[in-house]
């Protein structure tokens, strides 16, 4: 850079940008945007800032023309950091392979999705889609002017390739990386003009992710990776049920002369060790032996000591009524009532865990300046900082936040207030007075991960002569997780209580979707599809119940319901045309094992999804052979990502659908670890074939869709297989071992 | 006790129960191999002891003194691990990452012991959990770096 300055200087052209260009070289990073004068990010600041559109809170390209971008959206596998640097590179005209991507620190930059921020609704490439692109097209345009000030050309004769500016004229070019602080001065521009789709290099392209070869060697750093200066290590035993709080610690002095303990601490529902070493600290506060208190009155939230799932489970099916009313097309009962044939069934769905690999964790410093400094798991950090200042009684800027990549997310990095470790790591820094990583143990993590809610559904369906369908009814029982955490208004159905048997796209002309609400006594919270993750397979396996009972190909009649709705018509011909043509069986595949296939469809966050699953059963177990998935999400970003992400819901919806299932009694959960919560394994992973129908709609998600259809088309199969209906999940409860095979 | 990790012989002073995996985390601070249920359930602990795919968590360390460990840190110093890298990230195997370090070092087991192996092989060896779902992948790329 330092050339070019001096060119431009010995052409002996005023050269304005040239005293910040110097001072950037100095600091030897030149960051686009954070050389800003005082002044003017003073002016800035005090403007309000729409988000998105600041280049400087994102991007930073340094003096080898790589980028260092800031993502408002946190990478937990889901391939967003990758995607975020195809459509910025694209529009900035920078190779996605030089990016370095992390997660933002809080701001007002960064909230993109509808004024705030949070990571999840599988709406991180959809929401800030737009806004990315203007970002990455408003930065070229800054390198642009500022190459042109610097070659002292009209900036209409210039244009970039990637990482460069060039001026064909002359034959001369810029790097980015010379350009970068010169152009740091510059306003943001309104107008850039962005890269017509037809000459995308990087959107809809396979590009490899930015984080496949650290992850391949163990490089990555996760939040429970991390170690601090005088850091000491924190293990926790919580109370068994929520709600209570220790009491007394029989054997307090024995636990204090462990090996490497530091001190014993008590924390609101749960007592901790810190230790020097986490297996310390975790040895020690499980050997402690506390009396827990039983919970206050009117402790919010608290566990009752007779509560079981199969309890919760009689009084969600002992409910009654039509709750109230989310959706209704023409006149349902009425229908019903003249209906030739009616077909009822009630189906539920247990309470899941989230299960992801990592451990929770977090590390916390308080700072000799009166800060404090968190490293967190997390998918909302301004939430997370607004949270973490009330615990330690500072103002939000005085908390910084880190967000490191998250090891599985699947909706568990969520604010939820009895589920995250943050609070008590920093308790315990501050008593301390150093620097505490806490980590829970797998046990303690099954204890209190949120879980996703169980939940009831039931059916009535009318048919007309024909075995048709003229009228579906359809009320669920039970607590939706975006009503627990963002408020639900009581005479409102919370949408993430009904989404899948809601919002179905089937042409039949009287419909009504009501939900009876229960308050669930756990602690529930989002999970990978949300109310999507059960409420599809309530209605799409009921769908088949209605199709047989009309003697009706239950792929014929979806075909025969979607006449007016090409985009989904299409797809469930292109899953089909997938999957070599529709064959619903019981058949003989190749090995001599007799098999069937189910469909279904489901219309999550934003995207369409067709499924068809392919089973048999072997020695009582449902084994299932290939999954076929046809996704529509509109338009791409990364093909090879979305097959990723594909599998990586086939292979979690169908571990919720054969045997994944939390199960309480006494108020505790029973399994405290993987062995008494089985999660798929390898030989249970199906062959899974991906098609991608860009149909041109509104783009929609790709993280979660890909899990609600797995259930139902299971299911489906399972039941033609053995002429039993599944009303319930897990399959495992099902007896297959007689009348399941041919 | 004298622990041989990657080669290097270290010098470590602690409770000789302590399982192997939180020596190299938190004593050694070599953070790649990682705790997922402490239990020998999910194999995100992995590392070779011997050549052999063994789950740290449960291991005691006083129990591999002497042994010849190695852990993900090292994986690409060894020719076949070398290998197997190169097919993780051919075929992208990595989602949230996690699981990942354990996968790498029991293909790498796994293709040390038999460098031809046939399905069975992979379906026998390859047993650790991946929430992400990553398993085809997996086993794509460890019949991969059989072929390289
Ligand atoms: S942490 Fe060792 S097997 Fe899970
Ligand atoms: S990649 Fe996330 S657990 Fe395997």
């Amino acid at each position: 850079m330092n050339d070019m300055f001096h060119n431009a200087r010995q052409t002996g052209k005023p050269f304005k940008l040239s005293r910040r260009g110097f001072i950037g070289a100095s600091l030897g990073a030149l960051v686009l945007g954070v050389n800003l004068p005082a002044r003017r990010a003073l002016a800035q600041a005090a403007e309000t800032i729409a988000p998105g559109s600041r280049v400087s809170a994102f991007l930073e390209i340094r003096p080898d023309s790589t980028v260092l971008f800031r993502s408002a959206f946190n990478e937990g596998g889901q391939g967003v950091f990758t995607a975020l640097a195809q459509i910025v590179g694209e529009e900035l005209d920078v190779d996605p392979a030089n990016f370095s991507v992390e997660n933002a620190p809080p701001g007002p930059d960064y909230l993109l999705v509808g004024g705030g921020r949070f990571t999840g609704g599988s709406m991180s490439v959809r929401m800030s889609y737009d806004a990315m692109r203007r970002l990455g097209a408003s930065a070229r345009m800054m390198l642009l002017q500022a190459a042109a000030a610097q070659l002292d050309v009209p900036v209409d004769e210039l244009s970039t390739e990637p990482g460069r500016v060039v001026h064909a004229a002359s034959g001369r070019g810029l790097p980015y990386g010379d350009l970068a602080d010169a152009a740091a001065g510059l306003p943001v521009p309104e107008d850039a003009a962005l890269r017509d789709s037809a000459d995308f290099r990087w959107i809809g392209k396979p590009v490899q992710r930015l984080d496949a070869q650290d992850k391949s060697t163990g490089k990555t750093q996760y939040t429970i990776d991390l170690s601090l200066e005088g850091m000491l290590h924190a293990a926790v035993q919580h109370s068994p049920r929520l709600g209570g709080e220790p009491d007394e610690l029989q054997n307090e002095s024995e636990v204090g002369a462990m090996p490497g303990v530091h001190s014993i601490h008590r924390l609101p529902g749960a007592v901790a060790v810190v230790a020097s070493s986490w297996w310390r600290a975790r040895m020690a506060v499980e050997a402690l032996q506390v009396t827990w208190s039983e919970p206050a009155q009117g402790t919010a939230h608290a566990m009752p000591a007779e509560f079981s799932t199969e309890a919760h489970l009689a009084q969600l099916k002992g409910t009654t009524g039509d709750g109230i009313d989310f959706e209704a097309e023409g006149d349902a009962a009425a229908a019903l009532a003249g209906a030739a044939h009616v077909v009822e069934a009630s189906y539920d769905a247990p309470y899941l865990a989230h299960g992801q690999l990592e451990p929770p964790s977090a590390l916390a410093r308080w700072n000799d300046d009166g800060t404090l400094e968190l490293w967190v798991p997390n998918q909302a950090p301004e939430m997370f900082q607004a949270d973490a200042a009330r615990v330690a009684g500072l103002a939000p800027e005085q908390v910084i936040i880190h967000s490191p990549m998250l090891g599985g997310f699947f909706g568990r990095h969520f604010l939820y207030q009895s589920a995250n470790p943050f609070p008590q790591a920093i308790l315990l820094a501050k008593a301390v007075g150093r620097p505490v990583k806490l980590i829970w143990s797998r046990e303690e993590e099954f204890l209190r991960d949120t879980l996703r809610p169980i939940s009831v559904a039931r059916f009535r369906a009318g048919l007309d002569d024909d075995g048709l369908p003229v009228a579906l009814h359809a009320v669920t029982a039970g607590e939706g997780p975006a009503g627990r955490w963002f408020g639900r208004e009581p005479d409102k159905v919370d949408s993430s209580a009904v989404e899948g048997v809601a919002g179905k796209l089937y042409a039949i002309p009287n419909r009504r979707v009501g939900h009876v609400h229960v308050d669930d006594p756990a602690i529930i919270g989002f999970w990978r599809s949300v109310g999507h993750s059960m409420n599809d397979f309530f209605y799409e396996t009921f769908f088949d119940e209605m199709a047989d009972a009309g003697q009706q190909d239950p792929y014929e009649l979806r075909h025969r319901l979607l006449a007016d709705s090409p985009r989904h018509r299409n797809l469930l011909e292109a899953v089909a045309d997938l999957s070599g043509g529709w064959k619903r069986g019981p058949f003989e595949a190749g090995d001599g094992s007799r098999r069937a296939r189910g469909v279904a469809m489901a219309s999550p966050f934003g995207s369409e999804v067709a499924t068809i699953a392919e089973v048999s059963i072997r020695q009582g177990q449902v084994v299932v052979h290939d999954i076929w998935v046809a996704i529509d999400p509109g338009s791409i970003v990364n093909p090879a990502i979305i097959e990723a992400q594909v599998n990586s819901a086939v292979a979690l919806g169908l571990s919720s659908a054969l045997f994944e299932e939390v199960v309480y009694v006494d108020g505790m959960p029973q399994a405290r670890n993987y062995d008494g919560y089985p999660i798929l394994t390898p030989e249970m992973m199906p062959r899974v074939h991906v098609r991608i129908v860009e149909s041109g709609a509104p783009m929609g998600g790709i993280g979660e869709p890909g899990v609600p259809g797995v259930p139902p088309a299971v299911a489906n199969a399972v039941s033609t297989l053995t002429g039993r209906r599944v009303r319930s999940l897990p399959l495992s409860k099902l007896d297959l071992e007689e009348g399941g095979e041919a | 006790m004298d622990l041989t990790i990657n080669g290097t012989t270290h010098q470590i002073d602690i409770e000789p129960d302590t399982p192997l995996l939180w020596v190299l985390r938190d004593e050694l601070g070599m953070t790649g191999t990682k705790y997922g249920c402490g239990v020998a359930q999910c194999g995100a602990c992995t590392v070779l002891v011997d050549g052999m795919a063994t789950r740290s968590c449960v291991t005691p360390v006083d129990s591999v003194a002497g042994a010849e460990i190695t852990t993900i840190e090292a994986v690409e110093d060894d020719p076949v691990g070398r290998k197997v890298v190169q097919a993780w990230v051919a075929h992208q195997v990595p989602q949230c990452g996690y699981c990942q370090s354990g996968q790498v070092m029991a293909a790498t087991a796994l293709l040390k012991e038999t460098p031809q192996p046939d399905d069975d092989d992979i379906a026998g060896a390859m047993v650790n959990l991946c929430r992400c779902g990553t398993y085809n992948a997996i086993a794509a790329a460890v019949r991969d770096a059989a072929q390289a």
